[in-house]
C-alpha cells in the first residue's frame, strides 16, 4: 500500500468515507453536480458529493494540457481554456447545468464534434483514482504520449465510477478553430444520411453534423481558407452565426423538445454510420449517422433493442420512467471480464453499485 | 547483455506441447529445432535475447483459438509476435513458453471506403492498409517509421506512435475496435464500427497492453481522408533552447503541424551524408513542421509558421517547393535510426516523453551525462509531442559499454519522470525499461496493473515478465532511486 500524499481536509474526509465504506460493505453513489443522475441503471447507496474537492491544478496552453481536481465545474475550465483561445474539443455535454470534470469524465459523453474529434476518452491524458482500499493511484499523466503500464486512465473514462472514485484528471485541449460556419439543408433524414456518407471519405473540415425535423446541418471548423472553400463546395445555406451557436448548443446539451420527459421512450442508437435508417429510424441524427435519437412507445422497446443489433450497434433507453434497463446486456465474455476486474478494483461493490452492471 | 536462463520445463510437458502443436498447425508451421527457434529470439532490441521452446506460426483464426486453449491447459507462456519489430523486447520469448507469431494471419478483410474503415489481421503491415486504402483517396494515419515492416497487431500491443500523432493521434485513436482471444481461448470483441456502446472501455484498456492481456486476431481500423496538399517548414537554429521554444510558440500561436520533429546536430551530421536531406550541418538543431490540408489552408499555415520560427529566432527557414523536396526533407527524420546503426557500431534508443518546456533542459541534462558516461548521444524528437528519442552510441563488442549505455539511458529515463514525463511514449516497457516502472509508479499503482493482469489472465500465461515489474524486483532496483516527483531537481547538475 502506498503511503498516501492527501494533505487536502475534502479530500482526506472523502477518504475516510470511502475506508469506512469498505470496511463496512455500504454501498456509496457518487454525485458530482448531479446533472447526469439520470445516466445509468438504478443504484442505491449513500451519496458521496465529490463537488467540495475543486480547482484547476495545472494549466498552460502552449502544453496543450490542464489538469483539474474531479469537483471543478466545466464551466471554469471552459473558462480558463476560453481566455486562451482553447477548448475541449470534445464538447461535453452541459445539459444546461453545470457539471463537474470528475462526472464528464465518468460518465465519458461525448457531444457533437464526437465523429471528427474523437470522444472524451480519447483526450485523457491522466487520472487519478481513489480506490475502495483508500489508496490514491496516479495513471498516466500529463504528457501527450505515454505507455507506460496499462492505459487505466482511460478505463476510467466512461467507468460511471464503477471503480473507484476519479479525483483529479488530466485533459488534452486544443486550439479552437479559426473559422466556424454552419451550412443548412431542407432534406429527410435518408438523404441527409446519403450526404453524410458522400462527405465522409473527402478531406472536408467537418467538425458536426446533424439531421432533425426534414433538415440537415453541417458544421465547418478550420482555417479560414479551408471553410470558405469547403461552403463553396458543399453549398446549402449558410446559417448565422447566432443561431448556428444555438443550433449546436442545443444537440450538445440535448435541449431539443425531443429529449424532454415524457410518456414515450427515447432510445439513444448507436450505430455504424452507414447502417440502413430502417427499420430501428431515428427523428435526430448526429456524428454523421453514427448516433440516432429515436422517441417510441414503451412497448417497442425489445423490438428496438433487437434491430439497432441487427445493424451492429447498441440501444440505449435514455428516457425510460423505469420502464426497463437502460443498457444493452453485455455479452458474457465481456461480462466475465467486468466482474473480475471489478472484483480486483473494488471487492465489495461500494462505487455506484448496479449503474453499469446490475450487482457491480 | 541480459542472463538467459535455461528451460525449466518438464519434458515430458514441453513434450505434449509439441504433440498439441502438431494436432493443430501443419509441420511447416511449428519451429522447435535452435535453428528453426533463434530467429525469433529477440525482436528490435537485440540486447535481450532467449530462444523460446518452439514458434507457432497458425493460418487461422481457429489456429490461434487451439493454440492458447493448449497453452492454457499445458501452463506453457505465450508471447504473441508480429512482425518483430518493436524496441522494448516486449516480443523476447519465455524460455519455457512458445512464441505464437502472427505473421500468416495477413489478410486485409475489407476496406470500406464509404464507413472509412478497414478491416484487418493483426499480421498486416502497417503501409500496406495505407496502400489498400489509397485508391479511395484513403490512408491509415498513425506512422511509426518502422511502418514498411512493423505490423498492425504490434501497432495496437504497443500502441504506436509516428511523427504525425499531434494531429492525427495515436493507435488508440485510429482503432475502432478488435477481436481476440484470452489465454482460455475465449473470444472478446472490443469496440467495433459504431462510435460507443455499453460498459468499460475495454478496448482502451487492450490498446497498448504489451501481449499481456488478450490475443488480438483482427483489428477494424479508421482510415482518413489524405489531405490535397503537404509541405513542410524547415527550420535551422543556433541554440537546442531557442528551437524548444519555437515549438512551444508554434503551439501557442494556435497550430497543430501535421508533424513537427526536431533534431540536434549530432543528429544532423549523422544522417546527411547518407541521405542528402539538404540539413543546414552548422544549426545546432534543425525543427521540420509540416501542414497539410487544401492548398490555400497550406498557404496560410505554412506563412504563419515561417513568421513565428523566425520571431523565435530561427536562423534559416526554408520550405518544401515540391513533394519530392518534403520527402527529402523527412527522410533524414525518418532514416535517423539506420543512420545512427552506421556511424556506431549499436546503438540504444530512448523513448522517453517529457512536457514540451523542458525539452531544452533535458537536452542540457544529456550533454552532461555524455560526459559522465563518456559516450555520444544523437537526438531526435518528435518535438510536438514532448517524446524524445536519444540514440545513446555505443559498441558492444567493448566489455561494459552495453552496461554503461543501459544506465545511461536510465538516467535520462529518471529525468524524464522527476519532469514529470514518462518513461516510454511509444515503444513500451517490454523487458527493456521494467526497470525503469518502478521509478514512474509507486508499488500500489502497479499493483493495479497487476489485478488488471489477473483479471485478464489469472494463470499470467501471456507474455509473463514483461511491462510490469514485481515488488521483488523494484525492491532490488530501487535501493538507490527515490519515486516519481521526489527525485530532487537539486540533483539534475550532476548528471
Amino acid at each position: 500500500m502506498t503511503a498516501v500524499d492527501i494533505s487536502d481536509p475534502v479530500l482526506h474526509e472523502m477518504r475516510e468515507r470511502i475506508v469506512s465504506a469498505h470496511a463496512t460493505g455500504m454501498p456509496l453513489r457518487l454525485r458530482g453536480a448531479g446533472t447526469k443522475d439520470f445516466y445509468g441503471e438504478a443504484l442505491d447507496g449513500e451519496i458521496l458529493e465529490t463537488g467540495g474537492y475543486a480547482g484547476i491544478v495545472a494549466y498552460e496552453p502552449s502544453e496543450l494540457v490542464i489538469t483539474a481536481r474531479c469537483g471543478t465545474r466545466l464551466s471554469e475550465i471552459e473558462a480558463a481554456l476560453d481566455a486562451n483561445g482553447q477548448f475541449l474539443a470534445f464538447e461535453p455535454p452541459a445539459f444546461g447545468a453545470d457539471p463537474t470534470i470528475g462526472g464528464v469524465i465518468a460518465a465519458g459523453l461525448s457531444g457533437p464534434r464526437r465523429a471528427s474529434a474523437g470522444a472524451a476518452r480519447d483526450f485523457v491524458l491522466g487520472a487519478s483514482l481513489l480506490t475502495a482500499a483508500g489508496d490514491l493511484l496516479h495513471f498516466g499523466g500529463q504528457v501527450m504520449k505515454n505507455v507506460a503500464g496499462f492505459d487505466v486512465s482511460r478505463l476510467l473514462c466512461g467507468s460511471l465510477g464503477i471503480l473507484g472514485l476519479i479525483t483529479q484528471a488530466s485533459l488534452k485541449v486544443l486550439p479552437k478553430p479559426r473559422a466556424e460556419v454552419t451550412l443548412q439543408f431542407d432534406c429527410d433524414a435518408q438523404s441527409a444520411l446519403a450526404r453524410f456518407n458522400g462527405w465522409r471519405p473527402q478531406p472536408l473540415p467537418i467538425s458536426a453534423t446533424s439531421w432533425h425535423a426534414g433538415v440537415a446541418h453541417v458544421r465547418l471548423s478550420g482555417s479560414p481558407s479551408a471553410v470558405r472553400s469547403a461552403r463553396e463546395s458543399l453549398g446549402g445555406s449558410v446559417l448565422d452565426d447566432h443561431d448556428a451557436a444555438t443550433l449546436w448548443r442545443d444537440r450538445r446539451d440535448q435541449r431539443l423538445p425531443l429529449f424532454a420527459e415524457g410518456g414515450s421512450s427515447l432510445w439513444r442508437l448507436s450505430v455504424p454510420a452507414t447502417a440502413p435508417l430502417e427499420p430501428a429510424g431515428a427523428d435526430l441524427l448526429e456524428w454523421s449517422g453514427a448516433l440516432r435519437w429515436r422517441r417510441c412507445g414503451v412497448a417497442a422497446g425489445n423490438e428496438i433493442r433487437r434491430q439497432t443489433r441487427e445493424l451492429g450497434g447498441t440501444a440505449t433507453l435514455w428516457r425510460g420512467n423505469g420502464t426497463g434497463p437502460m443498457f444493452d446486456a453485455l455479452d458474457p465474455a465481456s461480462l466475465d471480464l467486468h466482474r473480475r476486474l471489478k472484483r480486483e478494483f473494488d471487492p465489495r461493490a461500494i462505487f455506484n453499485r448496479g449503474r453499469m452492471v446490475a450487482d457491480l | 547483455m541480459s542472463a538467459v536462463a535455461a528451460s525449466t520445463i518438464p519434458t515430458d510437458r514441453s513434450g505434449r506441447l509439441l504433440d498439441a502443436l502438431a494436432q493443430i498447425l501443419p509441420a511447416d508451421c511449428v519451429l522447435s529445432r535452435p535453428e528453426q527457434t533463434v530467429p525469433f529470439d529477440c525482436d528490435g532490441l537485440a540486447a535481450f535475447r532467449q530462444t523460446p521452446l518452439a514458434v507457432a506460426l497458425p493460418q487461422t483464426e481457429d489456429q490461434v483459438v487451439r493454440i492458447l486453449r493448449a497453452c492454457n491447459e499445458l501452463c506453457v507462456p505465450v508471447v504473441a509476435r508480429g512482425a518483430g519489430t518493436g524496441l522494448s523486447g516486449g516480443a523476447m520469448p519465455c524460455a519455457d513458453g512458445i512464441v505464437l507469431a502472427l505473421a500468416k494471419l495477413n489478410r486485409i478483410l475489407e476496406i470500406d471506403p464509404v464507413a472509412c474503415i478497414a478491416r484487418v489481421q493483426p499480421g498486416v503491415r502497417n503501409l500496406a492498409v495505407s496502400e489498400a486504402a489509397a485508391p479511395y483517396g484513403l490512408y491509415y494515419a498513425p506512422d511509426p517509421s518502422s511502418q514498411i515492416a512493423c505490423s498492425i497487431g504490434g501497432n495496437v500491443a504497443e500502441n504506436s506512435g509516428g511523427v504525425h500523432c499531434l494531429k492525427y493521434g495515436l493507435t488508440i485513436h485510429n482503432v475502432l475496435g478488435l477481436r481476440g482471444y484470452t489465454i482460455d481461448g475465449k473470444a472478446v470483441t472490443l469496440g467495433g464500427a459504431a462510435l460507443d456502446s455499453p460498459g468499460l472501455d475495454l478496448l482502451a484498456l487492450a490498446i497498448g497492453s504489451e501481449g499481456l492481456l488478450v490475443v488480438v486476431t483482427e483489428v477494424t481500423l479508421k482510415l482518413v481522408p489524405r489531405p490535397k496538399l503537404a509541405r513542410v517548414v524547415m527550420a535551422s537554429f543556433d541554440d537546442v533552447v531557442k528551437a524548444g521554444d519555437a515549438v512551444a510558440a508554434i503551439i501557442a500561436a494556435g497550430i497543430i503541424p501535421a508533424g513537427l520533429e526536431m533534431m540536434d546536430r549530432k543528429a544532423t551530421n549523422a544522417v546527411e551524408p547518407f541521405v542528402k536531406a539538404g540539413y543546414d550541418l552548422t544549426a545546432e538543431a534543425i525543427l521540420l513542421a509540416e501542414s497539410d490540408g487544401t492548398p490555400d489552408e497550406v498557404a496560410d499555415e505554412i506563412a504563419q509558421l515561417e513568421q513565428v520560427v523566425r520571431t523565435a529566432g530561427s536562423t534559416q527557414c526554408v520550405v518544401s517547393q515540391s513533394e519530392a523536396e518534403r520527402l527529402r526533407f523527412w527522410s533524414g527524420r525518418k532514416n535517423a535510426f539506420p543512420a545512427a546503426g552506421r556511424v556506431s557500431p549499436d546503438y540504444y534508443c530512448m523513448d522517453g516523453t517529457i512536457p514540451r518546456k523542458h525539452l531544452g533542459r533535458v537536452l542540457g541534462a544529456i550533454e552532461q551525462m555524455e560526459k559522465k558516461y563518456a559516450m555520444r548521444c544523437m537526438n531526435v524528437f518528435h518535438a510536438g509531442d514532448g517524446n524524445l528519442h536519444p540514440l545513446i552510441l555505443f559498441d558492444a563488442n567493448v566489455p561494459g559499454e552495453w552496461e554503461r549505455a543501459d544506465r545511461f539511458g536510465a538516467d535520462i529515463l529518471e529525468l524524464c519522470v522527476a519532469l514529470g514525463g514518462t518513461i516510454t511514449g511509444e515503444h513500451g516497457v517490454g523487458i527493456e525499461k521494467i526497470n525503469s516502472m518502478c521509478v514512474q509508479f509507486a508499488p500500489a499503482e502497479r499493483e493495479a496493473f497487476f489485478a488488471v493482469k489477473r483479471a485478464f489472465d489469472p494463470a499470467g500465461l501471456l507474455n509473463p515478465g514483461k511491462a510490469i515489474p514485481t515488488l521483488v524486483r523494484c525492491a532490488e532496483y530501487g535501493k538507490m532511486h527515490v519515486h516519481r516527483g521526489q527525485l530532487p531537481f537539486s540533483d539534475l547538475p550532476r548528471f
